[in-house]
């Protein structure tokens, strides 16, 4: 489906241009800039107004990022329980670092806070599937999971 | 010995969430069938008897709230449930809606009927996506059966804002908005989603509500605290042997929940500090620890209950450095609609890295309590005014481990 049409599914539900953001999130993992302005105009709102919307909220990104989105919890209790090794594994098996995506454009990495699986730190998620007590060796083989 | 009682949670492992047939087996849905045997005045008055108070952070009288918006006139009117829990260390709203999701659907009917609503909507924090049809699939059998009669309920998705808990930032972000809080008043149960009257309730509160109805107020009111009754549900996280959740009644103490229930630190190390309520919680030493955990207990130690997160920490943990990581957060959640908290968390930020750092001295600490003060009363919301908590009672309560860091 193009931009156009995942908005269309939309039009028409009050408050709907989230659910369409996430909608479109889903097929392109980030909001293209014409898909923004679309969801502008189904939605009677300023094009300034639709791309606030979508800064606003940190699942959506207004930048092109990796299909993939990997992200690693640095909220306390994943803190103290050594995300940042998980961090560095991620890091070391992706070969980019925090906020980037890879060159080929299968994975984005992104720190986020709390996932709410915390009877389990650290906590990654992947397109938002938690995986849990997670520890760098096992890094490789769910990274894997998505190549 | 304290002992733990499950009514929120009392259908947890003994269920099949997807079946609405196990649901009814447990006594499901007559709570809802008796409360519109009774006529609303009743019902709520029953509510509000039973001293319910809101289990989202807040601690408002639930039935009190329910009448506010059943006394506004209108052509409509919403029933909101706060599914957004993101205070770090928090699941027990996962917990219900993945284990018991019809509870929550029969608590937000019973709510419908008292005020004259017929639309609701599920706030469910985005990182939830796989709950969703949890909850669609609930929704549904509870309307093929006829249940909810014409009460509908709509799944709406948060997309990663910590501020989107606050009850009017949640409504803004319903109606499809940045989801900034508003100035009130105007209190959402006289005008809230699209300017309706609006109940907005936390999951726990829901499904609090059948057993209520079913119980009665008197039994309701007679569990744990007095001020507080009932059963709080509390999630243990950090350096303890139980990373596992409890509900207890609200008179049970937070030393029972850490030692007993959370069967102490591991290893042979020492308690440090708890942090209860979630991130914007105080952290509290081991001289308040016989505190019940019941809200306005809580309030009387200048802690609170929040959500019943309990992060624990032991000795060997740098706190300052906790406490950094916490003033971080706040600095990337502040919303940006208020002075005090879009410059008062970044300061606050500023400061603690640079405490943490070994640049900091005395000059900074007290910097600190002067912005946390001003910030306690005057940001627009909760998320501001309690911001400073975390970075206040580590100070006040462990001041030696900051000066171990002076330059």
């Amino acid at each position: 489906m193009d931009y156009k049409e995942i908005i269309a599914q939309y039009d028409g539900k009050a408050g709907g241009i989230i659910e369409a953001y996430h909608a479109l999130l889903r097929e392109f993992s980030y909001l293209p800039e014409e898909a923004i302005a679309e969801a502008a105009r189904v939605f009677k709102l300023s094009t300034a107004e639709a791309y606030g919307i979508a800064t606003f909220y940190s699942m959506f990104s207004v930048e092109a990022r990796g299909k993939n989105v990997v992200r690693i919890c640095e909220s306390a209790p994943c803190h103290v329980a050594g995300a940042a090794d998980v961090v560095a594994a991620l890091e070391r098996e992706l070969g980019i670092k925090m906020g980037e995506s890879t060159a080929d454009g299968k994975f984005a990495l992104e720190f986020t806070e709390c996932v709410g699986q915390c009877q389990a730190t650290p906590v990654i998620t992947v397109n938002g599937k938690p995986y849990l007590d997670v520890s760098p060796a096992q890094i490789p083989a769910i990274i894997a999971e998505y190549k | 010995m304290a002992e733990e009682m499950r009514i929120v949670l009392r259908n947890y492992g003994k269920i099949d969430p997807l079946k609405i047939d196990d649901y009814l087996a447990q006594g499901g849905y007559k709570s809802l069938e008796k409360a519109r045997a009774m006529n609303t005045a009743d019902l709520i008055a029953e509510v509000k008897k039973s001293n319910l108070r809101g289990r989202g952070g807040a601690g408002f009288n639930c039935g009190m709230k329910w009448s506010f918006a059943a006394g506004a006139q209108a052509d409509q009117k919403y029933v909101i449930c706060n599914a957004d829990e993101g205070e770090p260390g928090t699941y027990k709203d996962r917990l219900i809606m993945e284990n018991d999701p019809h509870t929550l659907i029969e608590g937000m009917a019973i709510c419908a009927y008292a005020i004259g609503a017929t639309q609701g909507y599920i706030y469910l924090r985005g990182e939830y996506p796989f709950l969703v049809s949890t909850l669609n699939t609930a929704i549904n059998q509870a309307k093929e059966k006829g249940l909810v009669k014409d009460f509908d309920i709509e799944v709406r998705s948060g997309a990663g804002a910590y501020v989107c808990g606050e009850e009017t930032a949640l409504i803004e972000s319903i109606e499809g908005k940045r989801g900034e809080p508003r100035f009130k008043p105007p209190y959402p149960p006289s005008e809230g989603l699209w300017s309706k009257p609006t109940i907005v309730n936390n999951v726990e509160t829901f499904a609090n509500i059948p057993v209520i109805i079913e119980k009665g107020a008197d039994w309701y009111a007679s569990i744990g605290n007095p001020a507080y009754p009932g059963t709080k549900v509390f999630t243990l996280t950090g350096d303890i042997n139980n990373r596992t959740f409890f509900e207890v009644p609200t008179n049970t103490t937070i030393r029972e929940i850490v030692f007993q229930f959370g069967g102490g630190i591991p290893g042979d190390k020492k308690f440090k500090a708890v942090q209860i309520g979630g991130t914007s919680g105080a952290f509290i030493p081991d001289a308040l620890l016989d505190t019940p955990v019941a809200f306005d207990s809580m309030s009387a130690i200048g802690a609170t209950l929040g959500s019943g997160a309990t992060f624990v920490i032991d000795e060997s943990r740098d706190i300052v450095d906790v406490a950094t990581r916490i003033a971080g957060f706040f600095e990337h959640e502040s919303c940006g609609k208020c002075a005090p908290c879009r410059e008062g968390t970044a300061r606050t930020a500023e400061l603690m890295e640079k405490i943490n750092e070994g640049r900091g001295s005395n000059k900074d600490v007290t910097l600190l309590e002067k912005l946390g003060t001003v910030m306690s009363y005057s940001c627009l919301c909760g998320l501001g005014q309690a911001a400073p908590a975390p970075v206040l009672t580590t100070i006040k309560h462990f001041k030696a481990d900051y000066e171990a860091k002076f330059v």
